[in-house]
């Protein structure tokens, strides 16, 4: 018996050893960069690599001072919430329609999106947004962000409408409701979860997105993730500037991520799980 | 009364229109653009309009030495990074599978690299890598070993580029499965139990086949995007030394956006959209066998 209970006692503790191993792996670079962009050029360059240090400040102040971050902070949030809100537009009625009319070959046709190298869309999108006048606007960066954020909406939101019994709206229409109208008054006030998780994920892959930023914005319309790529450029790497600045381009991703972490997880596993 | 207006009964067609005509007009318009400039040999800064030169700008990249070796590289990283992805994960979600404290905690930590901007993760693995500050280096000198160059050096660029993506993306794979796992009915594991069966038995011959279709799945998630990888290659090393880390889709970025060859640019395009399509595809016919 207390042979029994000494095995379990040390595969408790050997259980929570692989745990706390996992998470250090896990954390292990969030927290090297949170502390090097705490530290001073000579404390990150200092070898061996210094773990007990004196905080300082200053490289927020020259990222936030010297730079114009505040521009490129403002320019990732316009871009993601009002490509994420057209995506909804278009995508809830979208999704609706592919879950209540079983239109496979259209989802398919949305989610081709997903599949497709972004890059295949981006080369012409270059050529043709040059010949519109359209390069560093706010609207072709609105777009290509769009392509991101739509799949993920009708991905999420088709699977999320597919659980609600169609008898709802139809007891509704039977009073004498239009489909139109039980669409938008009573099913999209009861997917609020599912809007929930389709908006905070595309805003977060908005938020990140290289590649389309890269291209298709210049000095007046760049997003964040291209100014933390900037500070790479400098003939010699500002260590402690790259990483305040990755710290603030990553806070807004992981906080919106803790506040809404059931709704992360659910999109990111929907589909899969499913089947 | 019966309502059936004209919005009522073409519902079905109304409600995805502007979805679809939005995808027609940035998606397959866009492509199809891609598709008619790769039988050309353009070049933007030419000041000439499109010449149509059939397949001459595919026999042209197809042949190229350096084409063949993006294609290979691009294989060989996707491959190694999602299996050892798909290894550290599975076994990752079999491990956190059972009821203990602090499980919520730890699904919450591994949403963190999922979420992290890459190509700032790119940038901190820099810090790490840097031959002469980085932590890596200090690991290897304080286990004895000599120093290596990691992303600066040919042969060790790939392999280091695959540990930032496993740190980034095996926890997808965990997530995906936990929740596949969570699924499962509980009676085969209780009946091989009373059967006698070991705890790695049970494992092995019930519970990994049930959950496989969730593990394929999450591996074509992962596979699709292992093979666009773009952000962390373009920023930790933009294809380099060389082009020892240049896989389809920085070659693709650099022949459109630095040389300007959009002929040639369009045929590796066409080339890296054909294979990340029958990569899904194939995992997606091994999935149904699964299932079968």
């Amino acid at each position: 018996m207390s042979a029994t209970i000494g095995t379990k006692k040390t595969t408790t503790v050997l259980f929570y050893t692989i745990v706390i191993v996992i998470a250090l792996i896990v954390l292990f670079p969030f927290l090297w960069m949170l502390s090097s962009s705490f530290k001073t050029q000579v404390d990150i360059i200092a070898w061996p690599p210094k773990l007990i240090f004196t905080p300082t400040l200053q490289n927020y102040e020259r990222v936030f001072g010297e730079q114009d971050f505040l521009q490129y902070f403002i320019n990732s949030t316009v871009v993601g919430v009002v490509a994420v809100g057209l995506s909804l537009v278009l995508g809830l009625p979208a999704a609706y329609s592919i879950a209540r009319f079983k239109q496979q070959r259209l989802a398919v046709f949305i989610l081709l999106a997903r599949l497709m190298p972004g890059i295949s869309f981006l080369m012409p999108w270059y050529i043709i947004f040059s010949r519109l006048g359209l390069m560093d606007s706010y609207t072709a960066l609105i777009l290509s962000h769009m392509l991101i954020a739509l799949p993920i909406v009708v991905w999420i939101m088709s699977s999320y409408f597919a659980t609600i019994p169609p008898d709802l709206e139809e007891s509704a229409m039977v009073d004498g409701a239009t489909r139109q109208y039980a669409f938008w008054k009573i099913i999209l006030p009861l997917s609020a979860p599912g809007i929930i998780t389709a908006t905070t994920l595309s805003f977060i892959f908005s938020w990140n997105n290289f590649m389309f930023s890269q291209v298709l914005s210049m000095e007046k319309t760049k997003t964040l993730p291209i100014a933390v790529y900037n500070f790479l450029s400098y003939a010699e790497v500002d260590w402690g500037g790259v990483m305040a600045a990755a710290v603030a381009i990553m806070a807004p991703a992981i906080v919106l991520t803790m506040v809404f972490q059931k709704y992360v997880v659910k999109g990111l596993t929907m589909g899969a799980v499913k089947g | 009364m019966i309502h059936s207006s004209f919005a009522d009964r073409n519902l079905h067609r109304l409600f995805p229109l502007p979805a679809m005509i939005f995808v027609a007009l940035l998606m397959v318009f866009p492509v199809l653009y891609t598709l008619f400039l790769s039988f050309t040999n353009w070049n933007l800064t030419s000041g000439q309009p499109p010449a149509f030169v059939g397949l001459r700008s595919y026999m042209r990249v197809l042949s190229e030495p350096r084409f063949l070796e993006a294609l290979g590289r691009t294989f060989a990283f996707t491959f190694f990074a999602v299996a050892i992805e798909a290894v550290i994960g599975v076994a990752t979600a079999l491990i956190l599978n059972r009821s203990f404290v602090g499980k919520s905690v730890a699904k919450t930590l591994l949403l963190l690299p999922l979420v992290a901007t890459p190509v700032a993760v790119g940038i901190v693995f820099n810090l790490f890598y840097d031959p002469t500050i980085g932590l890596a280096n200090f690991v290897l000198t304080s286990l004895g070993l000599p120093p290596a160059l990691w992303v600066s050096h040919a042969s060790t660029v790939i392999p280091a580029l695959i540990l930032v993506d496993v740190w980034q993306w095996t926890p997808m794979i965990t997530l995906i499965v936990l929740a596949g796992l969570a699924g499962l009915s509980e009676e085969p594991v209780e009946a091989a139990r009373i059967d006698g069966a070991s705890e790695w038995q049970i494992i092995r011959f019930v519970t990994l086949p049930m959950v496989m279709p969730v593990i394929l799945t999450a591996v074509i998630l992962r596979l699709i995007d292992a093979l666009k990888t773009f952000d962390i290659i373009f920023a930790m090393t933009g294809g380099g030394p060389g082009y020892a880390s240049e896989t389809l889709n920085i070659m693709g970025f650099k022949y459109s956006f630095e040389y300007f060859r959009m002929g040639q640019a369009a045929v590796i395009l066409v080339a890296l959209f054909v294979v990340v399509f029958c990569c899904s595809l194939l995992i997606m016919k091994l999935r149904e066998k699964s299932e079968a």
